[in-house]
């Protein structure tokens, strides 16, 4: 399995190359480096002196790509790209352009995502199959039929909508938790019991249908028919055998997303005033910030990549048959 | 119903019952409730609180509260006067020839070679505590070099135990204008104070020189060992500036952030490398002098003021204009400055949660939005803005100011069609601005756009700027008629004779036969704006004139501004001081966009004008000046580079408790001044907050009585024969 590892991180480097090139590109595209220095210093009295020694102090004076005036090898390095692009792969993500350190920053605001994510993941995850569970229980009933209605409606309304009308009945009309904020510790509790519920229930109606459907899948296989013939109940046919055997394509979904929980979402954490890494990454876009902008993709993609990696690993857990080499 | 269920829900209804009494929905520490605290919002993260970086209005909120320039306006007193903050008084600048020696105030601006002020601060004012001025016993800065131990141990700046102070001194303010020039600094006013203050743009040369000899990073680059030609200490308290030639606007520049006191023990202490590295530096920590100081910073959720234990001596002001003291803002008049402990501003970056607990009373200002506007805001009488009576029952009231802003249309004086290449060019060009600028019906715009917040412009210096005119004598005669004591925009059969005059009949190029066309240039391209730009497009209309709307992002516009490529635009400008020359110096030839990068983007050139202008910016208030300044708009409004469009009105609401508001935009450290009463806010909070229970019985009862008939359910499925279950089975 080491070597499978090893072999993975190998591949995700040309892999995060790409990521930071076409992230670079699709930017410089729409922001040239003047433009970037003009959303810094402002739209009154700008000097184009002003300008240029914005971007020489940031190196952002230099060729995008290719500098046709540097000799052999500078040709490559002696550019934007490559000079903001080399720290990343020692984590070093250099300085917003407001001066304030981006690992800092990232640091910061990983924990308050976290705190809304890891709550909606874990409490998702059992309460997405808990309902899967009881509607396979309850399978070709008006229970089962009626939850299938629930999850399609759930799944029409944006998310946007929930988060409007849960801050509407629960906390302007209800009074039971504050509409919006954050704070540390035990404190957070009640700004977080809200943006959990709705996270909750916003991602509910496709994941409950999913996960019904995996256990519907696993209902029709052989041994399920075996355990039956035993004699054994539906409940311990469902809850012991076809729950253990479902959780591979549970995991293939599940483990793929835990490291990108740290990178927070991007419309809660902006209506209910979470200071996580979704709107740091709002906020860098709305200020041409590239420096946060390449460092949160190029954070993403490693996330996603540790993800995958970790997902095959839990394969080999759950599944005694895969073996990773 | 299960009856092991009935006591557990018994107790829950309890608990919810006891509760009720406190407000679940508080968002603050319960222990706060009734402290001397303002709640209020920030909505875009502060990029420098640096005052020598320092300028957008977001960012200024905290600065104005924290450092104290030599001067500040008069809090009540309109139009804006200038009055002392740490200066003993209004400096009285002197002039002097190329000799140096003294010439008269009213001699000719070619003679005057130098003004100089010279401004003496009052004793007795110390800096905020900050751990850069602690020492140990043997009078050692403590915290000016931290080994890496000690810095190891720091996350924020309240994690240094010692703090200390020090009196504040001329060299502090003199130390803050070199900052200007810093080479490491982008202070956004360098460009225009090189132009004014004597030896600036060769002590940036200097200072670059030093930034490249210095050995390393960790050596700290200390101004005080570089003398600056301009600024100089005359003694503890007293600091000259010396201006090239006369600047007379100069004196409002000194009642800004820019020119506030920067202590070096500061700058030293925040040049240290591992501070930096950790986001603790001044453009984040400012110290100051001023009522408050910053005592929490995270600009990603919420930002604290305290009291600053050292604040001096300073009173809320005794005199006001007509009608302030019917307002009650002179109940205070007198008493020691400030009377609020604490400021909060929370960020709230959407609208929905901003404006719900305004009304629940956890913030204490607010804006309005245009989808509140309705539920806040009504129009009575004479077209008079009130709040609704749902509003007014919570004890909100409604706080109204005309901006020192104006946004308007512009055309760029460059292009062929709306600007001319030659004489016969020019004369139909100005025709056709002038046509346009009938046509286009602000008064409608203000009504539908901006929820009538806003005041038809008769030219660019908005009201409250001395140089303002009221009543008929101020109205744009090319536009509006006066009749019946107020003005009215001339009918659009005289726009059409302009246009026709123009070459242009019936909106028709006599030359070409062909329609004509016009070309306009916005940012906006949101579902919102397209309402707006069909509604300018129906103005057009009127003349028979097509507009292509060209819809850009604002880099791109920036950059076709800048070139000079757009036809017709639009824009605004924010005052920096109250004073018509800030206003009438954005159609100054020689500050023309294409070519000289200056803040005229009409790119507008009269040589009148301009003569006019030099005139004017070198005098001081008075008839004559007022004079050239009615010569210059009478020769704005005739050539019509600017549909002159309006002057935003700022709406703010506040609640019963927030006392002492005369809002403006001009003075910005306002914050000492204002005052709550905590009882009335802690009484109306828990009225207005009360938590509502039956929702969880309901869903209580609901979850239990669903309960029994899944319990049923259950149970008939599991003693169900194994035949009918096979039979049943489906999947998707």
């Amino acid at each position: 399995m080491l070597s499978y590892i090893i072999r993975r991180i190998f591949y995700a480097v040309p892999i995060l190359i790409g990521v930071n090139l076409i992230t670079f590109v699709l930017f410089f595209v729409v922001n040239t480096p003047d433009d970037m220095a003009r959303m810094q210093l402002g739209i009154k009295y700008v000097t184009p002196e002003a300008i240029e020694k914005w971007k020489a102090e940031r190196g952002y004076d230099k060729p995008l790509l290719f500098n046709q005036e540097a000799e052999n090898l500078d040709k490559l390095t002696n550019t934007i790209f490559f000079e903001k692009s080399v720290s990343m792969f020692i984590f070093d993500f250099g300085k917003a352009d407001d001066g304030r350190d981006i690992a800092q920053e990232i640091k910061s605001r990983m924990l308050p995502s976290l705190a809304i994510a890891l709550p909606v993941f874990v409490l998702g995850l059992v309460v997405y199959i808990t309902f899967a569970l009881l509607m396979v229980f309850f399978r070709a009933t008006y229970i089962d039929f009626l939850g299938v209605v629930l999850c399609v409606a759930l799944m029409s309304i944006s998310s946007l909508f929930y988060i409007i009308v849960g801050q509407f009945l629960i906390s302007k009309l209800w009074h039971w938790v504050p509409i919006s904020g954050y704070e540390t510790g035990l404190d957070a509790a009640k700004f977080l019991f809200l943006p959990v519920i709705i996270g909750v229930i916003s991602s509910a109606g496709s994941n409950i249908r999913w996960y019904r459907t995996i256990f519907l899948e696993e209902m029709n296989k052989e041994y399920v028919r075996t355990a039956r013939a035993k004699g054994l109940s539906e409940r311990i046919v469902l809850f012991r055998h076809v729950l253990g055997n479902a959780l591979i394509p549970i995991l293939t979904g599940a483990v793929v997303v835990v490291p990108l929980l740290f990178l927070g979402s991007l419309l809660v954490e902006s209506f209910f005033g979470i200071p996580g890494l979704g709107s740091y990454t709002i906020d860098a876009i709305n200020s041409q910030d590239f420096a946060i902008v390449r460092a949160m993709v190029f954070l993403g993609s490693l996330l996603y990549i540790i993800g995958l990696v970790l997902t095959d690993i839990s394969y080999t857990l759950v599944d005694p048959r895969i073996r990773l080499a | 119903m299960d009856k092991r269920l009935l006591p557990g829900l018994l107790i829950l209804l309890a608990w919810l019952a006891a509760c009720s009494g406190h407000q679940w929905n508080n968002p603050y520490a319960a222990e706060d409730t009734e402290k001397n605290i303002l709640y209020t919002v920030f909505t875009e993260r502060p990029k420098h609180l640096d005052p020598v970086q320092s300028y957008s209005s977001n960012e200024i909120q905290f600065t104005a509260q924290i450092y104290e320039p030599p001067l500040q306006y008069h809090y009540l007193k309109r139009p804006f006067v200038l009055i002392p903050a740490t200066a003993e008084e209004i400096p009285v600048v002197k002039y002097l020839d190329a000799h140096g020696n003294p010439v008269p105030g009213d001699a000719q601006p070619e003679d005057i070679a130098y003004s100089v002020y010279e401004i003496t601060i009052k004793a007795g004012i110390h800096f905020q505590p900050h751990p850069a001025f602690a020492r140990d016993m043997q009078d050692h800065w403590l915290y000016h070099e931290l080994g890496r131990q000690e810095m190891a141990s720091v996350r924020k700046l309240a994690d240094f135990s010692q703090t200390g102070t020090r009196e504040l001194m001329a060299e502090d303010y003199v130390y803050q204008i070199k900052r200007l020039a810093h080479p490491k600094l982008h202070s956004p006013i360098y460009g225009l104070m090189a132009d004014y203050i004597a030896g600036l743009r060769e002590y940036a040369d200097v200072l670059k020189q030093a930034e490249q000899n210095r050995l390393d990073e960790k050596t700290f680059l200390d101004l005080r060992e570089y003398p600056l030609e301009g600024v100089q200490v005359v003694d503890r308290y007293t600091y000259r500036i010396t201006i090239k030639g006369k600047y007379p606007q100069f004196v409002y520049w000194l009642a800004m952030p820019f020119f506030a006191p920067i202590p070096w023990e500061a700058d030293r202490f925040y040049s240290q490398q591992g501070l930096k590295q950790k986001n603790i530096t001044l453009d984040w920590y400012p110290v100051g002098t001023g009522p408050y100081m910053l005592t929490e910073n995270d600009p990603n959720s919420r930002m604290v003021l305290e009291k600053n234990p050292n604040f001096h001596d300073e009173y809320y002001p005794v005199e006001g204009m007509p009608g302030d003291e019917e307002n009650g803002l002179l109940v205070d008049a007198g008493k020691k400055l400030p009377f609020i402990d604490k400021i909060i501003f929370t960020r709230e970056k959407e609208s929905i949660p901003r404006w719900n607990k305004f009304l629940q009373g956890y913030y204490d200002v607010s804006g309005i939005g245009s989808d509140s506007f309705d539920q806040a805001v009504q129009l009575v009488g004479q077209g008079e803005a009130t709040v609704t009576e749902a509003m007014a029952e919570q004890g909100i009231r409604l706080e109204t100011a005309v901006a020192a802003s104006t946004y308007y249309m512009g055309f760029n004086m460059l292009d062929p069609v709306v600007g001319g290449r030659n004489e016969r060019e020019r004369e139909s060009a100005r025709k056709l601005r002038q046509a346009i600028s009938i046509a286009v019906d602000y008064e409608e715009f203000i009504s539908i756009f901006a929820n009538g917040r806003g005041m038809p412009a008769q030219s660019p210096i908005s009201p409250g700027i001395a140089g303002y005119r009221e009543g008929e004598e101020g109205i744009n005669p090319v536009v509006y008629d006066w009749v019946n004591g107020e003005p009215r925009r001339k009918s659009i059969q005289t726009a059409k004779a302009l246009l026709a005059e123009a070459g242009y009949p019936d909106g028709i190029d006599q030359r070409t036969g062909a329609p004509l066309i016009l070309y306009f240039d916005v940012t906006a391209r949101s579902a919102e704006d397209r309402s707006r730009l069909d509604w300018m497009r129906k103005q057009f209309q009127k003349l028979n004139i097509q507009l292509v709307v060209r819809s850009t992002d604002y880099n791109r516009f920036q950059d076709k501004i800048r070139k000079g490529n757009a036809q017709i635009f639009e824009w605004g400008w924010n005052a920096d001081y109250p004073d018509a020359e800030n206003f009438l110096f954005l159609l100054y030839g020689p500050q023309r966009k294409v070519g000289n990068s200056g803040e005229n983007a009409a790119n507008y050139h009269n040589a009148e004008y301009d003569r006019l202008f030099e005139q004017m910016k070198n005098m001081e208030d008075g008839p004559q000046r007022q004079q050239i300044i009615d010569r210059m708009i009478e020769i704005l409004r005739f050539d019509a580079p600017w549909l002159w469009g309006y002057h935003p009105k700022d709406y703010g609401l506040y609640h019963a408790w927030y006392q002492n508001v005369k809002p403006n935009r001009i003075s910005n450290n306002n914050l000492k001044y204002f005052k709550i009463d905590t009882a009335l806010r802690a009484q109306k909070r828990a009225e207005w907050n009360e938590p509502v229970i039956w929702p969880v019985a309901l869903i209580l009862a609901v979850l239990a009585i669903s309960f029994v008939p899944a319990v049923n359910a259950f149970r008939r499925h599991e003693s169900s024969t194994a035949v009918r279950v096979a039979s049943s089975d489906t999947t998707g």
